[in-house]
């Protein structure tokens, strides 16, 4: 008999699987479970974008492509950037098309970490980002943000953690799972601190369409902001393309150029036809996008009135499609509140400690689902706290 | 007030409370804009949304398209009137299609009912030049319902 524990690498056995899964494969096994887990859109894909998928399988031959993505992709990402935030990557040396924004997110700390280099993982975050950076052979270091701030960050939360290893700051906004979002006067100061220094930032934007009340800032629009910035984005959540695995990630050329050989010789080239069809989404979809935000909006505007009504006090969030409401006065820890709310009322929700330390006493719930679907939800919860109530 | 509306037709219980923290309103502004909304006219009424399957399996739906002469003055208003006034009838509207003017919803206990109301009431109305009905076998989807239930979601936990 083969021991697969001397097959396989001390690393990939220290690295823990998504904490988000944990109630999830227990919710498979039980009937009747409503969920509010999920982070991806209810949504279907615009229907313009599936045709020109569509056209592509009856009219193209399906090949591999250029390793960065094909060019018509390339350029329409960069004008989209330019006209979003009057930033100009160049579309055939500073961009790489990607699968999914999670692919850019690995390149991105494979290209630029040596072993033992310190990354700054602002928390609450998407699990992602500590895995990536320990398996690149880097060492987070969490940076917790806070309630009293609404969950963004500041230049006194992550200051003291600098030090001469601190290569990479990560910069998840609007932010899985809070809903946080950094506007222009939000990261001024942190951008004035990073142009004295060398460290480069990673700004995950995949979320920065879903903002609710006002536009998405990015930190690429400050100056001197450009040159020492690692921007990611995708097609996934704004226009309800999880499952073509498709995002971007767009950089100075000095970087690209390196990080583009991981994704040659580890990928290769990211999938024609979703390529093809997002140009079609970048071309033609404002129009269903904001139709989505618009209806993002509705539930997210019930489920903060609803948490706060509740009890379960619920900071408001103005980006991506989570709330986090504290559960910090029933008493119970996250993840015994999601565990007993699962068994007892049958509402799956993912505990805010899966994203990190700070996220304890609170937990996240996707409005990713229809009204009804929510309401159902919510009563069920309120039924849950009236319980939770009595037995004290 | 196009959200309203949006969000009345998908559940037109909803409490004041919930539809004004949905609109981002309180809920006393929330029933006075329904108020308003009745009072102009454009919310007609509210209705509910039946599995006959499992409530009463008897009844019998059918799409009756009629032939109509149009009448001086008042076109086909007139005759649409006549037959809005049966019970039987749920809907009346009229078609731009060149086949036929009027496409009525009857609604009968059993088959045979629903023939005789067609061929005794609707045929003989004076104007009235043909008849052709259809009889609805089942309904999949009603005013965006789903009637047998959702699809089932195949939603992974990104």
């Amino acid at each position: 008999m083969i021991d697969y524990d001397k097959v396989l690498s001390d690393k990939i056995k220290s690295i823990k699987p998504s904490g988000i899964r944990k109630f999830f494969d227990i919710a498979g096994t039980m009937e009747d479970v409503i969920s509010l887990g999920v982070g991806e859109p209810d949504f279907n894909t615009p229907w313009a974008i599936r045709k020109s998928a569509i056209q592509v399988l009856e009219r193209k031959h399906i090949i591999y492509g250029p390793n960065k993505g094909i060019a018509p992709l390339r350029n329409i990402i960069s004008a989209h950037i330019e006209k979003k935030h009057g930033v100009k990557y160049a579309p055939d040396k500073e961009i790489i098309v990607t699968v999914g924004g999670s692919e850019a997110i690995d390149l991105t700390v494979r290209g630029l970490l040596d072993p033992g280099d310190e990354v700054l993982v602002v928390e609450p975050c998407f699990v992602c980002y500590a895995p990536l950076v320990e398996l690149a052979g880097g060492v987070p270091v969490s940076v917790p943000t806070h309630i009293e701030n609404n969950f963004k960050l500041t230049l006194e939360d992550f200051r003291d953690k600098v030090t001469e290893r601190t290569k990479l700051l990560i910069l998840p906004f609007p932010n899985n799972p809070t809903g946080a979002v950094m506007t222009r006067e939000d990261l001024e100061p942190i951008a004035e601190f990073l142009r004295d220094t060398d460290i480069m930032v990673l700004t995950d934007e995949i979320y920065s369409e879903l903002t609710y009340g006002m536009k998405h800032f990015s930190i690429i629009e400050l100056e001197g902001m450009r040159e020492r910035t690692i921007y990611v984005n995708g097609f996934s959540k704004a226009y309800a393309m999880t499952g073509w695995r498709l995002g971007y990630v767009t950089a100075p050329e000095p970087i690209i150029s390196q990080i583009s050989k991981i994704h040659q010789y580890g990928i290769m080239c990211s999938p024609f036809i979703s390529q093809n069809a997002a140009v079609e989404a970048l071309t033609s979809c404002d129009e269903e996008v904001a139709k989505m935000v618009a209806e993002y909006n509705t539930r997210r505007r019930y489920l903060v009135g609803e948490f706060n009504r509740l009890g379960l006090t619920c900071f408001n969030p103005e980006g991506a499609f989570y709330v986090f409401p504290c559960i910090k006065s029933t008493g119970l820890t996250s993840e015994e509140f999601c565990e007993r709310l699962l068994f007892e009322e049958r509402v799956a929700t993912v505990p805010g400690s899966a994203f990190g330390e700070s996220g304890e006493g609170h937990i996240r719930i996707s409005y990713a689902y229809s009204l009804k679907h929510l309401m159902e939800a919510i009563r069920r919860i309120e039924k849950f706290l009236k319980k939770l109530e009595a037995e004290k | 007030m196009n959200d309203i509306i949006k969000i009345l037709q998908q559940n037109a219980r909803i409490s004041d409370r919930e539809l004004g923290e949905m609109l981002g309103v309180s809920a006393e502004e929330a029933a006075a804009e329904i108020e308003r909304l009745e009072k102009s006219g454009v919310i007609k009424g509210y209705s509910v949304i039946v599995n006959d399957d499992l409530y009463d399996d008897s009844v019998v739906y059918a799409t009756i398209e009629l032939k109509v002469t149009p009448q001086r003055d008042c076109g086909f208003d007139d005759i649409a009137k006549t037959i809005m006034m049966y019970d039987e009838v749920e809907s009346v509207s009229l078609m731009s299609s060149g086949a036929y003017d009027l496409a009525v919803e009857v609604k009968g206990s059993n088959l045979k009912d629903v023939a005789f109301f067609v061929s005794e009431r609707l045929a003989t109305i004076d104007g009235i030049l043909s008849t052709s009905t259809h009889f609805i076998l089942k309904k999949y989807k009603e005013k965006g319902i789903f009637i047998d239930g959702e699809e089932p979601d195949e939603r992974g936990l990104g």
